[in-house]
């Protein structure tokens, strides 16, 4: 069964290729994935309170190598089969091996509807695979490359760019205020958040829309990379859950996690340390193909990979 | 009222540029900027400004001709071969020329 907040990206990729005139203000989206960054974080962070980090560091340091490591694996398959430049390349693969807040949001919420939990400290997990990809994305570009890549700032962009500050920031406040210390914003934070969540998918279905132009120009090897990539990742996700012994929603939210493409933090980095590779390819691709497909069929999938593997 | 003859460099470029060139304005001589935010369409597509990586502003500097020529000259051979991008002048006329 399809989580009905999907329905409402469907609704907002309807509204776009029907040319309605519906549009929402860019400060409501700005406010609501301001909403949804704190919400996410927040409530890992109270849950956070009642564990020891020290069991938390084995899993934060494989979900970093995760996202180190696809890159490496995606940028290969671009070169070689996609015929990409090293630039163009770079940038996609830097797209994967980072991670999108909303599709993982909406991982959260197909989890509640079947009543299934996952680990506190997944939205950790989130903040901490936002970089690690795009750096070795970078790397990747710049190899035998003469410009010089000014780390200091890239690495302000990314660590202090919203979604990381968020995140980290909400779980911060989560864990120091505790279980019950969040009760007098939960109606706020906690109650409204499906709803939110289906606000801004909405308007996620609209920017989506858009992006169709883009994928006549990228080509069908890029549209069935924006299918197939996400489906191993997925799996790639879900072994390294299973290995270092998340639950099956942990496993199920790993593997989302991997399949992820970002659309925040990466576009942002790479346009500032790769401004020669074509952003209509990446985030064409990583939101008219790969967000699309993991909110609707990629999710379902990724969890039954997790049931799989967790018996 | 007496006016004192300025250059008005107006740059519209993609919102990944604003931090490089505020700097870059401040670099080369400019004494201040005015930044906003705006839609539009080229040559690389439209720019609807509805996300982070859809965003364009308008940044207006009034200085003296020579800074804003090389103002122009930097920005258009680092940033225009890979960025979405438009620059133009107008003579204009300001009252308080130290400012400028």
């Amino acid at each position: 069964m399809i989580d009905p907040v999907v329905f409402f990206f469907l609704l907002g990729v309807l509204a776009r290729l029907a040319k309605s005139d519906l549009r929402l203000p860019e400060a409501l989206y700005e406010a609501l994935s301001i909403y949804l960054l704190l919400a996410i974080g927040l409530k890992g962070g109270t849950q956070l309170a009642q564990h020891p980090l020290a069991a938390v560091l084995p899993q934060a340091l494989a979900a970093i190598a995760l996202g180190a490591t696809i890159p490496l694996l995606l940028f290969p398959l671009l070169v070689r089969w996609g015929g990409l430049t090293r630039p163009d390349a770079a940038s996609i693969a830097a797209h994967y091996g980072s991670v999108s807040v909303v599709t993982f949001a909406v991982g959260l919420s197909v989890l509640a509807q079947r009543n299934l939990t996952a680990e506190p400290h997944m939205p950790l997990l989130v903040a901490l695979m936002e970089a690690p990809g795009i750096v070795t994305g970078i790397v990747l570009a710049r190899i035998g490359a003469a410009r010089r890549i000014a780390w200091g700032a890239l690495a302000h962009e990314v660590v202090f760019g919203k979604s990381v500050l968020l995140l980290l920031g909400g779980l911060a406040i989560g864990a120091l205020a505790g279980p019950g210390g969040l009760e007098p914003v939960e109606p706020l934070f906690v109650d409204l958040f499906k709803g939110v969540l289906a606000l801004f998918l909405l308007e996620m279905g609209l920017v989506a829309g858009a992006r169709v132009g883009d994928l006549k120009r990228a080509g069908p090897f890029l549209v069935a990379f924006g299918i197939f990539a996400p489906l191993a990742l997925g799996a790639l996700g879900a072994a390294v859950g299973w290995a270092i012994g998340l639950s099956v929603g942990g496993t199920a939210l790993l593997a989302t996690l991997a399949a992820s493409a970002s659309y925040i933090a990466a576009p942002t980095a790479m346009r500032i340390a790769v401004p020669e590779a074509n952003p209509a390819l990446s985030i064409g691709v990583a939101l008219g193909v790969t967000f699309p497909f993991n909110i609707t069929v990629g999710i379902p999938i990724y969890l039954q990979y997790a049931r799989w593997l967790g018996g | 009222m007496r006016t004192h003859p300025k250059t008005l460099l107006v740059i519209v470029a993609e919102a990944a540029l604003e931090k490089t060139l505020i700097r870059d304005a401040r670099a080369f001589g400019a004494h201040g900027y005015t930044i906003t935010d705006v839609r539009g369409g080229g040559e690389r597509g439209e720019r609807e400004a509805a996300w982070e990586a859809d965003r364009s502003i308008e940044m207006k500097v009034i200085c003296d001709d020579a800074v804003a020529e090389r103002l122009a000259a930097h920005v258009l051979a680092n940033y225009a071969p890979n960025y979405a991008l438009t620059l133009f002048t107008a003579a204009v006329g300001v009252f308080r020329p130290q400012k400028f």
